[in-house]
């Protein structure tokens, strides 16, 4: 175990969790390190699908080896088509409780997200939000920090919804909750597209603070800050 | 001279305005294809017309405030290049959407159903 975030020992879950919990995974061109990202979060989640957004260098075959269902793209379609699509996959499963969206690249830690469907589990809640800036941990960049401060003022201004971090992948939701968020955007605008929701939808909503690994690989995979402004394009020529 | 310039200022507008107001009006089938064909039908005639009476088009652009006709026609060739330009990007739009609910339906047909894992660890 030595890819990108997941060389600490996997923290357990209860039986009602690891079998009632769908990870659901966005994968794209991410053949180096899927195996292990999947085989470390299957140890605390065993339900994990990973949709192949049409990688082309065998990412279906490694996330498989590492023991997740697979479901394929035929085109390359962005993450948001490949969240809506694992959603919905996930939900063919009636004992599916909990969705738990979840970053291929090993950026997310297993234990933030069971934190999180913990508090789905115990507190009235319909969806927990991964945010990076609740604590000191996460350190990014100054122009990184900078975009996002933006990017939760023009959150806040559209939506109405009061979140610290605006584009966390890392999110827990109800198996309800789930059902009723459509992502349209297919491509980095669902993270809006989903907070949007929230406030339409009235779901109830909480943060809870997790840590982001910035690995080299993850850094060289990540969303450059260029993606701003498609992002801002993307929700104004809906 | 003055109120002439109005004149051709109103039409530009008003032509810039109704693609515009089209493409954010929802419009169901029928009557956008119709709309869609009586413009391309109207615009085939007055380019008809305007090969039979080449001085046409110089009277009508100085009756609406436009030196020379061949402006007029630079100022609607504008106007139709971005109507079209909206419109094929409104209805690219909607076919990435149906591409994007096919691939889903076909992706989730084809995969195995999910069937809840055993613990990662009872498998090895």
């Amino acid at each position: 175990m030595t890819a990108a975030g997941t060389s600490e020992s996997a923290p357990v879950a209860t039986p009602e969790i690891a079998r009632g919990t769908w990870l659901v995974v966005p994968l794209y061109n991410e053949a180096p390190v899927i195996r292990e990202v999947v085989e470390h979060t299957r140890r605390t989640f065993p339900n994990v699908v990973c949709v192949d957004d049409g990688s082309s260098d065998g990412s279906a075959e490694e996330a498989r080896a590492g023991g997740a269902h697979v479901v394929q793209h035929a085109v390359n379609l962005g993450q948001g088509a490949a969240l809506q699509t694992g959603i919905r996959y996930a939900l063919q499963d009636p004992g599916a409780r909990w969705i738990v969206t979840f970053d291929a690249d090993g950026q997310h830690r297993t234990e933030d997200a069971l934190r999180m469907v913990e508090r789905l589990q115990a507190e009235p809640l319909d969806i927990v939000i991964g945010s990076r800036f609740l604590d000191g941990r996460t350190k990014p960049g100054l122009l990184k920090r900078l975009v996002l401060r933006a990017a939760v003022i023009f959150q806040r201004v559209t939506s109405g919804v009061r979140l610290t971090d605006a584009h966390n992948g890392l999110r827990a939701m109800t198996r309800e909750a789930a059902g009723r968020i459509r992502i349209t955007q297919n491509r980095m605008a669902h993270a809006s597209e989903i907070v949007d929701q929230l406030g339409e939808l009235e779901l109830r909503y909480a943060e809870e603070p997790v840590h982001v690994i910035y690995t080299d690989y993850s850094r060289s995979k990540g969303q450059s800050l260029w993606n701003s402004v498609n992002i801002l394009s993307e929700l104004i020529f809906k | 001279m003055d109120t002439g310039k109005i004149v051709i200022q109103i039409i530009l507008i008003i032509g810039l305005a109704v693609p515009a107001i089209i493409l954010l009006l929802p419009t169901r089938g029928a009557r956008g294809l119709a709309l869609r064909r009586l413009t391309m039908l109207a615009a085939l005639i007055v380019g008809i017309i305007a090969v039979i009476f080449p001085s046409l088009a110089n009277a009508v652009a100085n009756a609406v405030g436009v030196g020379r006709g061949a402006d007029l026609l630079l100022y609607g060739l504008i106007i139709v290049f971005i109507g079209y330009g909206l419109s094929t990007s409104a209805h690219l739009r909607k076919v990435d959407r149906q591409i994007s609910e096919l691939t889903r339906e076909l992706a989730i047909a084809e995969a195995k159903p999910p069937a809840p894992s055993s613990t990662a660890a009872e498998e090895h």
